[in-house]
């Protein structure tokens, strides 16, 4: 079901923890839908130095948090803000159809930590604030993600 | 934790199904060679097949105390719930000489059930889904409160499949009866046939369903017991097999197994279970110790295999995946091990809130299940609980 990949992510996942006095610090999803993912970040000089998260969620929930700190950490602030669940799937060799909703969430976890500099830093957050709040399973006001339809 | 490096393969999900009984396959052995006759037809090689058939249906209607007439055998559990509830309902309409009457069910069934109401309903069938306490617990108070002039059945399961809790059947029927004694009751009785002592008269119950490989006899066979003058209607209409009444050349190697099986099963039930329930207890009472864990179903009232827990701040599906990877295969009612990213209906039924429905697991054990295995699922049960409890940002200070 899942790619090596993904099973490597989840078994050792990548960055896991959290950073004391993070610059950043983004949540999304919730414990109703059953995923959460957190994500702390260091940034000196608009470049993201370190990376880590928290994740409440399915093995593809995991391996997507993992994944995207990989790819996001020592990039700048611009390059991460960049990042695309759809980058996040194809650097796991992909994902099943009912968990591309977990590389939503490890975007939007990105994406809602940058916000959460922008803000500290007194930066127009006015882009950024579209960014829905994760729970992918009941949200249909989002359509601009890559998820495949239901199978069923 | 790597893919290959664990030797051992403790199996733990015999709810999903048992292994086949190296006794039981023994058995099997001649339908799948010399004994080929169909049994329907006359000559030597039927007349040889047929005795054969007979045999399996005396032996399976000794264990479950009613007539070999009573029994039927199906394809499937599944086949003999859609077969119970469809041909109830049809029997009701065509007798009544209408289309709507009433099904009082639960919500912790079998989607085999819960899927045929919902395809009933969409045909202008009222359908009344009654509710569980904490313990997924049915009240026949309940059952009886919901009971209309046209209700034409009760369906409620023998024990449920994902918290092994048992339901007052017998009590359910009676009070049933005594309201109106012409409303069918059936139970979906899949998960206790072979697993705890069941006598059909007894219960009172006009239909029940098994599934044979749920105590150690293949897969592709099941049965449903119909009360003698309860009248079911066909499902699998075809050339008058099982007096007419599910058409299909029987599945003789499955229906002998099944047979056997149920026997084996039946002489061993008092020491097995015995047994069964102190490793089962064991197991429960080891991982209660985990913290912010509990038992999911009836405490005392539930199958004697069936140990089931939540775990908050965890998810079931990486649970799940993190102890097939040290040999440990299990179960969870997580949302992510489903495409519908809804937790289990049964979790949901008896109050759990979605975020800790999310995080289930459910542990069966066998006859064959040893203390060395329960030694080890709490070993790794521990290991993966605190592991995926460090990576999760839930239950922090």
């Amino acid at each position: 079901m899942y790619s090596e990949k993904v099973m490597d992510h989840f078994t050792n996942p990548r960055n896991v923890g959290e950073i004391e006095n993070a610059d950043a610090v983004g949540e999304v999803g919730n414990a109703k839908c059953g995923d959460i993912m957190k994500i702390y970040m260091k940034i000196e000089n608009e470049i993201i130095v370190d990376v880590k998260f928290q994740t409440f969620g399915c093995a593809s929930a995991i391996a997507t948090s993992s994944m995207a700190t990989e790819l996001i950490k020592g990039k700048s602030v611009d390059e991460a803000l960049e990042l695309s669940n759809k980058a996040v799937v194809e650097a796991l060799d992909g994902l099943p159809p009912a968990k591309v909703h977990c590389s939503v969430l490890a975007e939007e976890a990105v994406k809602a930590a940058i916000l959460d500099y922008y803000k500290k830093t007194g930066k127009d957050t006015t882009e950024l604030e579209k960014i829905c709040t994760g729970c992918c399973s009941s949200c249909s006001a989002h359509d601009h993600h890559d998820i495949p339809a239901d199978e069923d | 934790m790597s893919h290959d490096n664990h030797k051992r393969i403790v199996y733990a999900d015999n709810a999903a199904t048992t292994s086949v009984h190296p006794r039981v396959l023994a058995e099997m052995l001649p339908l799948l060679g010399e004994v080929y006759g169909n049994p329907s037809s006359l000559h030597a090689k039927g007349r040889e097949a047929k005795a054969y058939i007979d045999a399996a249906r005396a032996k399976i209607a000794m264990v479950l105390g009613c007539e070999a007439k009573e029994i039927y055998f199906t394809g499937c559990g599944s086949e003999s719930d859609n077969w119970a509830i469809k041909g109830a309902v049809q029997n009701y309409l065509e007798r009544n000489k209408t289309d709507k009457c009433h099904i009082i069910t639960t919500k912790i069934e079998h989607h085999a059930v819960l899927h045929t109401c919902k395809a009933l309903e969409k045909k202008g069938i009222d359908v009344t889904y009654v509710g569980v306490d904490e313990n997924a617990m049915v009240n026949p108070d309940d059952v009886v409160a919901a009971i209309r002039e046209d209700t034409a059945l009760v369906a409620i399961m023998y024990a449920n499949n994902e918290v092994g809790t048992v339901e007052p059947i017998k009590e359910i029927t009676k009070r049933v009866k005594e309201v109106n004694p012409k409303i069918l009751v059936f139970t979906d009785a899949v998960q206790a046939v072979g697993h705890v002592p069941i006598n059909a008269r007894e219960l009172g119950v006009d239909m029940l369903a098994f599934s044979g490989h749920k105590f150690r006899a293949p897969k592709g066979v099941g049965g449903l017991y119909i009360k003698s003058g309860v009248v079911c209607k066909s499902l699998v209409e075809g050339g008058g097999q099982e007096k007419g009444k599910r058409g299909g050349t029987e599945n003789m190697p499955g229906i002998v197994g099944m047979a056997k099986a149920l026997e084996l099963a039946n002489e061993q039930m008092q020491d097995d279970n015995a047994r069964l329930c102190v490793l089962r207890d064991d197991l429960i009472r080891r991982l209660l110790e985990l913290p912010n864990s509990r038992l999911t179903g009836h405490p005392t009232k539930r199958l004697p295999g069936t140990a089931s827990f939540t775990f908050e701040y965890i998810e079931g599906e990486s649970l799940l995946l993190m102890l097939d990877m040290m040999g440990i295969c299990a179960s969870t009612g997580s949302a992510c091990s489903s495409k519908s990213l809804e937790p289990s209906h049964v979790l949901l039924a008896m109050g759990l809130p979605h975020e800790i429905a999310h995080g289930s697991l459910r542990l069966t054990l066998s006859h064959e299940s040893t203390q060395e295995d329960v030694d080890y699922i709490v070993e790794c049960v521990t290991k993966v609980v605190n592991r995926l409890r460090e990576i999760s940002p839930l239950g922090r200070n």
